[in-house]
């Protein structure tokens, strides 16, 4: 038996309607609850503080992969099974399968939601590097209406996120690659599976001509939160594969972590391993 | 606003899902998490409590077929959903294949992540999916095992694979 309840109650609202307006009347004093992946963990670990749960779980408008010719829009409730076992997830977003993949372990999988990851704002999650090479959008809802946010601006410091207390993440739209793409994606964690990332590199370049001719960088566990690799970024852009200015690239990624030691790693650790996942993949791109 | 008073009410409600196949109905405090209510409320004690916070998969249990793990999954969310625990696959007394194969593979030592591991396995089983050894190492990576060394309960699974597909060739669907 528990020794220990916390004080929380839970609401499940029947629709989008009804829950944004639980959330007007009192904005800030609800915490919306997907998969419980990271809140249930925090609940048993007796260092969840009063509060009130929005179960969003009846909300099959925030359910669903919509594809079209431009992009994948996924539902906030689209949980890492989803995303693993979806065609058009491999076929267009490869990084994101592995993302999925390297999240945890099956059950985990099984209920962990790609909003949850997003929202819990931990900067060592494993999708958002993803999200953020493929240059992800998000969408936000309220009583006001909905919005959109570039993905790559929503987080704004640690914990800190572009979202405000009466909104939900929506869907979460990923623009499809077009022309002839290369995608990296590596985790380094202590194992596998169930393990924390010490450091996370995803990368998608557009490849013309024998150049790069667009890349983004995303990267976790290095920084305050998820970020993009943009000096990193800068130093390749337009180089041709034949020629890639490797030591210049990983001089630059520099600039654009800021690691600190932690229980999983140093933050030496972090800076060195991050630079090598750099060339490992860059060696692949100038094979691509 | 908020009041500590509303969100200290004991919040109860009537929940009602199936155990092992049987309907049960249980009154229950919308706090307590699914590895609560089906060991501590209704017995199910082969449901183990490790780590309790999603990390070794010792109180796996399969809803509507999928294993997720029971200590991170709020009891409420069960409403209405078909339960599996380990004493759910023996009937009369007679194993299942996937029980038979870890017995016959020795992946059994002290016992206590054995009911988590058989059920995900029974979920594979089920799935009727082709898994490579990597595949099946993945598939089972959520389970924390201090005995085995791993290899046996591996090759336990791959044998109950192994062996619900050469079923299945007998008995065509
Ligand atoms: C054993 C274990 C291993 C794990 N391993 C990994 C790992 O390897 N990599 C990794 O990245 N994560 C890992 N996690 C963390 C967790 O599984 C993920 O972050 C997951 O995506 C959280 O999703 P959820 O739906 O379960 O979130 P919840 O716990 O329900 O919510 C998480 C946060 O997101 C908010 N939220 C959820 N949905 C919305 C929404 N639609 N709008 C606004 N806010 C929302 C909640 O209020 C909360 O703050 C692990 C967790 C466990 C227990
Ligand atoms: S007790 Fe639930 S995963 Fe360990
Ligand atoms: S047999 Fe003892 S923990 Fe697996």
């Amino acid at each position: 038996m528990r020794g220990y309840l916390p004080d929380f109650d839970v609401r499940v609202p029947a629709s989008l309607g009804e829950a944004l307006e639980l959330m007007a009347q009192a904005p800030g004093s609800y915490t919306p609850l997907a998969g419980g992946t990271d809140l249930m963990v925090v609940y048993n670990a007796g260092r969840l503080k009063p509060t009130h749960f929005l179960d969003l779980s009846r909300l099959a408008e925030l359910r669903g992969t919509e594809e079209d010719a431009t992009s994948l829009r996924f539902g906030a409730l689209t949980t890492f099974t989803e995303l693993r076992e979806c065609r058009a997830v491999h076929q267009h977003f490869p990084n994101l399968v592995k993302s999925a993949r390297a999240t945890g372990a099956l059950a985990i999988q099984n209920r962990g939601t790609l909003a949850g990851n997003i929202a819990n704002a931990s900067p060592a999650a494993d999708t958002p590097p993803s999200l953020l090479a493929y240059g992800a959008e998000l969408a936000l809802v309220s009583p006001r209406g909905l919005r959109r946010v570039a993905y790559d601006q929503f987080h704004q410091g640690y914990k800190r996120l572009d979202m405000a207390a009466d909104e939900l993440l929506a869907r979460i739209i990923v623009p499809k690659p077009l022309g002839r793409g290369f995608h990296y994606f590596r985790k380094v964690g202590t194992r596998q599976a169930q393990a924390i990332s010490k450091t996370c590199l995803a990368a998608y370049a557009r490849i013309e001509d024998g150049c790069v001719a667009e890349l983004r960088i995303g990267l976790g566990s290095v920084a305050p939160a998820p970020v993009r690799a943009r000096n990193a970024e800068a130093a390749l852009l337009g180089k041709p594969l034949a020629s890639l200015p490797v030591a210049a690239a990983r001089e630059a990624l520099l600039a654009d972590m800021s690691p600190i030691d932690d229980i999983r790693a140093t933050a030496h650790y972090r800076s060195v391993v991050t630079r090598n996942l750099l060339g490992q993949m860059l060696r692949e791109l100038a094979n691509a | 606003m908020l009041t500590k008073n509303a969100a200290g009410v004991k919040a109860r409600k009537r929940l009602c899902m199936t155990v092992n196949g049987r309907a049960v109905e249980i009154e229950i405090d919308i706090r307590e998490s699914l590895l609560d209510v089906l060991r501590d409320r209704l017995q199910f004690t082969g449901v183990k409590q490790g780590c309790s916070v999603g990390e070794c998969g010792a109180c796996t249990v399969l809803l509507d077929g999928t294993p997720v793990n029971s200590c991170i999954y709020l009891a409420t969310w069960a409403h209405g959903k078909a339960v599996v625990t380990i004493e759910g696959l023996a009937q009369d007394g007679k194993l299942t294949p996937v029980q038979e194969a870890f017995v016959d593979e020795g992946a059994i030592q002290c016992g206590f992540c054995t009911p988590g591991v058989v059920l995900s396995t029974t979920a594979m089983v089920d799935s009727g999916k082709c898994f490579t050894h990597d595949e099946v190492r993945r598939e089972l990576s959520g389970h924390l095992c201090r005995c085995t060394g791993y290899q046996k309960i591996v090759d336990a699974a791959e044998r109950a694979l192994r062996e619900a597909d050469i079923a299945a060739d007998e008995h065509p669907v």
